[in-house]
Parts: structure tokens; sequence; C-alpha cells
């Protein structure tokens, strides 16, 4: 009872303290009161009543004040009198708020940004129910090291793992690296989608739910079925307008009728190392892929995806499995027969290749975030240090040194509380660039703020503000307030010894600066190889496209020859075309499959010796196009076509490989896939599939056979003509049009721009790098300009007497210069050093780039002394103008 | 609130609840009943009176009521509180006790 009694008052107190106060007020006067009309009975008159009554009283403010001090919540009261107070400070000098909140704002924003991704992106699970127990499997061959372990399956392999693991796993295999034409319907476009195959399971598997419609069942998923397609939720809202009507409907996929069972929900996105997040269909891989696929052991077409049942652990079923498929490559040895597997978890499959990336972004945020703490902890410094003769009187009048001390806290909360409001702000729209321009990204989907980012939030708020105010508290001498109110009342040297903290925080600054230029320089200089890359051909004036023909109208491959023959020759009469040619897949533009082969001529070579060659089906005219050079022989002729296509062209460091001191024309390849023989009659130069990877032995065949349904348009342009080769796009797209209205033409590209798609994770990294080592240069020179003028201002007189003895105005100059560029040179050391642990850590996402480029270290080292100099030259150079009879008057 | 109060202002406290035990009464009056009672010798300072009544009330002893005053003006009147009289009668048999104690020293020299 009492004790909520006394909640009461309490609260009472707080909430209408202003009611309390004017009553408190009208007590005293009634005492007051009291008292003269006593004192007048007593027989004074007016005058001296009142005179005596307020003598007997005391000081009625004291009065109030120690009533007042009895209700409680004063710690309130004055916390609320510090914060009006701070922001009236504050608002007074707007500069100085406006660029400490823009300051922490950067600094704080990007954290938040980059934390978010890397909770989103990293760190959550996938959102599939227990996806802890989910694992993507590969294959991988111990035999040759120089590969990565992770590479596809092989579907008959993956049918005996799962056989062999029914009791400790669940096994599905997808393919999402497919590719449908969508037939023109209802007033739509033809198209060309990205797809996947998988088996029936998948998405029971994980645990996906259709929105609409069911999912696959065991009788879809085989060779005689019905065709049955599942459709993502983003192509379904894209082309059909989110209409649930589709389910049940037929769709044409390849000029061959689907019927949609499913629509998958609008969450669901497949991530992984390979891709799979542009995937718009789904379908059964019995069904839709060729027989002899889904019996070989030679063809990689595949992942394995599985969730451990019961008790099983990962390492037990990846045990299994190896044994297993090391008997597999005993028991049906060929070239491209694996003898292991490998496995991650599928949230670190979908992830894996942004892991150094992100973390070194992270890193970078975070020396960003403590470099603009060390700016604003700085500028605090700067501000107490003006106000010190003020804090000296406080103190030497009784001012608590806690309550100096929380003046500065509260100020520097204030301005980290602002800050990190603009700074979410900066952040949310950051992230809404990033999932705008990096939908390639995996897991980008995933991305949204969420009640741990709230919390981190909160966090880096206060630890921002405690760093920043404790550090200018710091500088509150509470023992020495004779000697601030000294040096105050005469300017001599003392205030240097004040600018000592800033200038520690000086040099951690420019240390950490160095630091993040020297990793923005490496990932620069990275990126720059990168497109400086020789592919192997000229990318300038090159478009690209590619088409794929639908079996179920050009049934024989004189029907697709026919097309292929017929389009090139109009593409080439186009005007502005200066030559033109067909090609399976252009160079830089992605592995587009491999053959293993043996050479007639050499018998006796083991199986697992035998080479494995990239393929590539041409059109003659194709080399003349991308301008490969032809080294020995000749390119195969447009009349070695259909059954006569037996003659290949090899790439020089296929001839290399596999013919070393022997001339390859005239031998004879042996294709174990296809099982034709392949006349060579000719050697070009290398190209590479893939910038950053270095060019693989190649094979080239007449794509007028060999089975190709599909093929890419190479153009080139008359450069000197100065038209732009993208103009070129539309004829040729018209021209495929006009042979057959319902052919999508996809992926229309300059090659340069193909490269560039490839090159997009090093562009994306190096630039954001920079951009947050050139936000930290900006910070550190504004420091050491603050610094230094600060220090110009307070020994404005020493300067004047000094300048007035005689002293050159150059020496003063230099003297400033040299005080100035101190803890910048000092900072430069350490941050090198620091640098040269560091940087190691992000060697693995360097192209051809050494961590210690003597280049980028002296590039660093140069651009920082410059901008210390520049940013020291301005007050140096005032002070040495100084006129001495001025700067002796400014007391 | 177990807050250890030195002599004078246990006494003071005690003092107050003492004097507005028998009827509410206003600050005013409790000081002038405190000097009467005490035959002038006990002069309360209203630089003590206040503070003390304030934190008297915060402690849930003692509860205020505004009324209107013997010269027809509002004043705050304040009155004990259950727990307050339980506190008066704590603090009265602690001041017995101490007094008898002092006394038995001072009297014996």
């Amino acid at each position: 009872m009492r004790r909520r009694n006394r909640i009461g008052v309490r609260l009472r107190m707080l909430v209408q303290r202003g009611r309390e106060s004017a009553r408190l007020d009208d007590e005293l006067g009634f005492h007051l009161e009291r008292q003269i009309a006593e004192n007048r009975a007593a027989g004074m008159s007016t005058e001296e009543a009142r005179a005596a009554a307020l003598r007997a009283f005391g000081n009625p403010a004291l009065l109030r004040d120690q009533a007042r001090a009895t209700w409680g919540w004063a710690s309130v009261e004055s916390l609320c009198r510090d914060l009006r107070c701070c922001t009236r400070t504050l608002w007074r000098s707007p500069g100085f708020a406006a660029i400490a909140i823009l300051v922490m704002a950067l600094g704080i924003g990007a954290n938040i940004a980059l934390f978010t991704v890397v909770r989103s992106v990293l760190l959550k699970p996938l959102p599939y129910p227990d996806p802890a127990r989910l694992i993507t499997i590969y294959e991988n061959d111990t035999d040759t090291t120089h590969r990565d372990p992770y590479l596809p399956i092989d579907a008959a392999s993956f049918w005996e793992w799962q056989r062999a693991t029914r009791s400790t796993a669940q096994m599905a295999m997808i393919s999402p690296w497919q590719q449908y034409n969508v037939s023109a319907q209802s007033g739509q476009l033809p198209e060309q989608i990205d797809a996947a195959w998988c088996t029936w399971n998948f998405f029971s598997l994980l645990g996906v739910d259709p929105a609409y419609g069911r999912g696959f069942a065991e009788s879809d998923d085989r060779p005689g079925a019905p065709a049955t397609v599942m459709l993502a939720n983003a192509f379904w809202q894209r082309r059909y307008n989110g209409d649930p009507g589709v389910v049940g409907k037929t769709i044409w996929l390849d000029a061959k009728p689907y019927t949609v069972v499913g629509v998958l929900p609008r969450w669901f996105v497949y991530s992984g190392s390979f891709g799979g997040n542009s995937v718009e269909v789904w379908t059964p891989v019995r069904h839709d892929a060729p027989p002899d696929l889904m019996r070989t052991y030679g063809d990689h077409e595949f992942l394995g995806i599985a969730r451990l049942l019961g008790g099983a652990t990962q390492a037990a079923l990846v045990s299994r499995l190896q044994a297993l498929q090391h008997r597999i490559a005993i028991d049906h040895a060929g070239p491209a027969v694996h003898n292991s597997i490998s496995a991650r978890s599928m949230l670190d499959d979908a992830v894996h290749n942004y892991k150094t990336p992100l973390y070194a972004l992270l890193a970078a945020t975070g020396c960003v975030l403590l470099i603009a703490c060390m700016n604003v902890a700085g500028l605090l410094v700067a501000r107490a240090a003006a106000r010190s003769k003020e804090m000296a009187i406080r103190a030497a009048l009784g001012g608590g040194r806690m309550r100096l001390v929380r003046e500065r806290l509260v100020e520097s909360f204030a301005l980290c509380v602002a800050g990190g409001g603009v700074g979410l702000l900066l952040a949310w729209s950051a992230l809404q660039w990033l999932v705008h321009v990096r939908h390639d990204m995996n897991r980008v989907e995933a991305i949204r703020f969420d009640s741990e980012v709230a919390a981190f939030t909160v966090g880096i708020i206060a630890m921002c503000a405690m760093f920043a105010g404790l550090v200018s508290a710091m500088g509150i001498g509470g023992r020495h307030i004779l000697t601030h109110l000294q040096e105050s009342s005469r300017a001599h040297s003392g205030g240097v010894a004040r600018a000592q903290l800033r200038r520690v925080l000086l040099v951690m600054q420019v240390g950490l600066t160095v630091v993040l230029l020297v990793g923005a320089g490496l990932l620069l200089k990275s990126f720059q190889k990168l497109r400086a890359t020789d592919i192997g051909v000229p990318v300038d004036n090159v478009l690209t496209m590619h088409f794929s023909l639908p079996e179920a109208r050009y049934k024989t491959p004189v029907q697709q020859v026919a097309f292929f023959e017929q389009l090139i020759g109009r593409v080439r009469a186009l005007p502005g075309v200066q030559a033109a040619g067909l090609v399976s897949t252009a160079p830089g533009e992605g592995w587009g499959g491999d053959h293993s082969m043996s050479v007639v001529e050499h018998p006796h070579v083991a199986a697992s010796q035998e080479p494995d060659l990239m393929v590539r089906g041409a059109e003659p005219g194709y080399f003349t196009a991308i301008q490969l050079p032809l080294l020995r022989g000749r390119i195969f002729t447009a009349d070695e076509r259909l059954e006569r296509a037996h003659v290949a062209v090899i790439s020089q460091s296929a001839a290399q490989k596999i013919f070393p001191g022997e001339d390859p024309i005239g031998k004879h390849l042996h294709d174990d896939y296809g099982g034709s023989n392949y006349e060579i009659v000719g050697v070009v130069g290398d190209t590479r599939w893939w910038v950053s990877l270095p060019p693989n032995p190649t094979l080239y065949w007449p794509i007028y056979g060999n089975d190709y349904s599909f093929a890419t348009i190479v153009i080139r342009s008359i450069g000197a003509s100065g038209r732009e080769v993208e103009s070129l796009a539309m004829p040729v797209e018209k021209v495929v049009a006009g042979l057959d209205p319902d052919l999508p033409v996809s992926d229309v590209q300059t090659l340069r721009e193909a490269i560039g798609k490839t090159t997009v994770d090093s562009e994306f990294d190096s630039v954001l790098v920079l951009a947050f080592a050139v936000i930290a240069l900006l910070l550190a020179a504004a420091g050491l300009y603050g610094v230094l003028a600060y220090l110009v201002a307070q020994r404005t007189t020493e300067i004047g007497i000094r300048i007035a003895l005689g002293s050159p105005r150059e020496r003063v100059l230099w003297r400033m210069l040299g005080d100035g560029l101190r803890p910048a040179l000092l900072g430069l050391v350490l941050g090198l050093a620091a640098s040269a642990a560091v940087v190691k850590q992000i060697q693995s996402i360097l192209y051809e780039t050494q961590p210690l480029d003597p280049a980028v270290l002296a590039a660093v080292a140069g651009t920082l002394l410059a901008v210390a100099a520049l940013a020291c030259m301005a007050p140096a150079w005032r002070a040495s103008r100084l006129d001495p009879m001025q700067a002796l008057r400014t007391e | 609130m177990g807050k250890p109060s030195d002599l004078v202002q246990g006494t003071l406290d005690l003092l107050i609840l003492k004097t507005i035990a028998l009827e509410p009464m206003h600050g005013w009056a409790i000081a002038r009943r405190i000097q009467q009672l005490s035959n002038e010798v006990l002069q309360v300072q209203q630089g003590s009176l206040y503070p003390a009544l304030h934190r008297l009330e915060q402690q849930g002893w003692i509860k205020a009521k505004w009324m209107e005053s013997e010269t027809g003006r509002q004043a705050k009147f304040y009155s004990l509180t259950g727990a307050g009289r339980a506190q008066m009668e704590k603090e009265s048999a602690n001041w017995s006790r101490l007094s008898a104690a002092i006394n038995l020293i001072v009297s014996e020299a």
C-alpha cells in the first residue's frame, strides 16, 4: 500500500512537475505571508515586516531547490537540462553540428548497410525448414590438382549414391543452368528463359510448398510422362500477371506443350555457387533431359542436394559417398569419370564466393567508422579546449567532475544519435541500390532490416557516442584548474599540450586511412589487370546474341543447318557489318561444354591420361569475324557439313598439350562421347572462356552438323564508320524475326559488356573500397587541417613575437608545416606496417596482383603525403603571413 | 527509505510527525506549534522544515491536501498516514531510549 502510494507520489512529481513547482511556490509564499502578518501584528511597518520576514525565511530560491531535491528525479531533470543546453549550443554552431552529424552518418550508415548484407547473405540460415541439414554435393577429381574441388556431377553416379544412402539422407539432383524458348502466346513475345531440371523430390526435400497448384509427383518424373512445369514466382508475376488461373493451363517451351502444375512461393529462390537465382521454370529431369545423359558417368550436368536424416552427419555421408565414387571410378573407368566427391552446406555453397569480399568490405567500413569516431572526438576535444576556461571556472566554483564529463557525453550522444538516424536512411538507400544493381548476387533477395540490425544500430550508436564522448572528456583535467585559468590569462604555448590528444587520434586516423588506401589500390589494380586481360581476340566493335532452335520445329540437322546458313548470309548482307559468324559459345562468355578425346595415332595412352578439350561448334566465317588468327593449316569450309563435318581446328595450347613436338595437322581425334573421329586441319590462337582464368585447350568443329541446335551470332562492325556496334542489334533481330517470328533472341550484348559482367564483382569491390578510402582520406585531411589550424590559433601570440623578433617567415611556414606533417608521417609508417599484415586476407580476390605491390604502396604514400601537405598548407601559410602587431594585440 | 538519519534530522522528523498526529496542519502552523510546545526553545528553520516535509511526503509517511486555511487562503495541510503513525511510534521509542541513555550519562557526571 505504502509502496503504491510512494510510486504514485513519485510519478506525480515526474509527470506534473510544473504544477507541483507552482504549488511549492504557493506553499512557501503562504508561509512568508503569515510571517509578514505576524510581524505587522507585532507593530512593524509594512516594509519592515516584509524585510524581517525575508530575513528569517532565508534564500527562497535555495529553499525551493532543497525541497525539490527531495522529490527525486533530480538526475533526470538535470539530464534534460544538459540535453537542452547541448542542443542549444549545437544549434548555435550549425556548421560544426552538420559536419559532425554527416561524418557520423557516413560511418554508421556504411556499417549498418554492410552489417545488414553480411547478416542477411552470409549468416542468416536458408529459409527452409531445418536448413542446417541441407548440403550440396559435388564431384571432385583428386588426380588433377589444379582444378576447383567442386565440380558438377553426372547422373549415373547420382543414382548409385541415392540407392546407397537411402537410410541416412534424402537426395535430389538439379541442373540449374538450362534454357527454354517460351513461345509467343496470347500477345506475349517469344523469349528465352533460364530454367532448371530437378528430380521430383527436390522441393519436398527442401520443404518448399507451392504457392498455387501442386509440386512434382514421382509420376511426372519419368521419360514417357506428360510434360509438366513449375513456375518461379517472379516469372509468374512478370509473364502471367500473377494469375493463379495459369495452373493447369498449357504453356509452350521449345515449341512443346507443358502443363503448369504449380507456382513456387515468392520467397523461394535457389542460389548455388553455379548460379540458379535467375531460374524461371523448373521441369522434371527424367522427362526433360536426354536419356543418354541420364545413364552416363562421363557428362557432368548436375548438382546433388541432400538432406541428412536422423542422426546422420555430413562427415559420415561424405566419407560413404567418397568410397562409393572411388569404386565407381574404377568400375566405369573413363577420362571424364571423377574419382571422389566433395560437399559443403547449402548455405556455404550459395555464399562461399561472397565471403572474402563482404568481410573485406565490412572491415573497410569498420575502419571508416573508427576514423569517423576519432574525427568527431577530435572536433569535440577542440570544442572542449575552446571552452577550457569556462570549464575551469565551473570546476573552481564546485562543478562536479562527473557533471562536466556527463555534459560531454550528452553532447556526443546527441551527435551520434542524429548521425545514426541519418546513417540509417543512408544505409536504407544504399541497400535499395545494392539490391537493384546486384541482382546477380546470390541471396540478395534475403537482404532486409530486422530486429538484429536494429539492435546493431542502437549498439553501434551507443559505442560511437561513448568513444567520442569519453575521449573528449579525457581532456577535462579536474586537478589542474589553476593551470587552465592561468594559461588562458596569457596565451603562450601551453595550449599545445591540449592538442596532444588530437595528435594521437590523428596518427591512428592516418594509419587506418593508409590501410584502406592500400586495400583500395590493390583491388583497383587487380580490377584494371582484369579489364586489360587479353582474352585472345580484339573485343571492341563486336556484338553477340544468342538463339536456340526448338527441336519440335527444327527436327532434322538439315533444317537446322539450313536456318543457320540462311541467317548468317542475311546478317552479313546488312549495312555496317564488317564480318559475322556463328559459334556455339563466344570467348569470355562461359564454359560452353567439354569432351574427352583420344588421339587415334596415340593408341597406348591410358584412359585417365586422355585430353579433355573444351569444344566449340563454329561456322567457317566465325574465325574471321572474331579475328582469331590461323597459325597453321586451314579453317574447315562451309562444305564440310553434316556427315562430312568430321574435321576440327584446335587451339595452340591444345596442339602443345596433345602433340608436343609433333605436327597436329592430319592427326585424328576420337570423341569418346559421340564416338566419331575428327581430322585436325588447322591450329588457331588461344582464347579465354572466363576473363580471370587461363585459356583452356579448345577444339572447334563445324557447327553445320555435330548436333547443334543453338548458336551465338558474332557480328563485327566496321569500326571506322563511327557507328556504334550496338546499333546493329535491331537490324539483326529483325533478320531473325523475318526467318522465324517465334524465335527469341537472348543475351544481346557487346563482347565488352559480356566481359564486364564477368568482372562485375571485382569492379564492385574495388569501387566500394575506393569510395571508403576516399572518405577516410577526406576525414583525415579535415582532421589534420583542424589540428594545425587550432595550433596556429593557440600560438598566434608566440608566432607574432617570433616574427617581431626577426624570424624569417619561411622558417615559420616550415615549422608549422612540419608540426602538422609529423602525425601524418607517423600514421603513414604505422599504416603501411599494418597493411602488410592485413592485405594477405584479400589475396584470394586479387587477380595477378601481389599483396605488397610496390607501385600501389608508393602511390598510397604519395597520395597521402600530398593530401596531408595540402591540408596543412593553409594554416601554415596563414601563420607565416601573420602581422606581428595584430597578433600581439589579439589578447 | 532505510537511510540512517542523524540525531538532529531524525529529531525534526519526529517533531513534525508528533505535531501533525493530532490534526492536519500547514507548514507555518507546524513551525509555530513546535515553537509554542517547546516553550520557544525549539526554533524550526524554514530552510529545514520544508525540505523535511517534502521528504516525509515522498517517503509516504505524511500526505498533503490543499485546504482553506484560517485566513481564508488555500494552504497545504499535512496529515499522518498509517505508515507515518507506525514510523512515529518507532522513532518515538527510539528517542526515549536514546534520551534516557544520554540523561543517565549527563546526570551522573
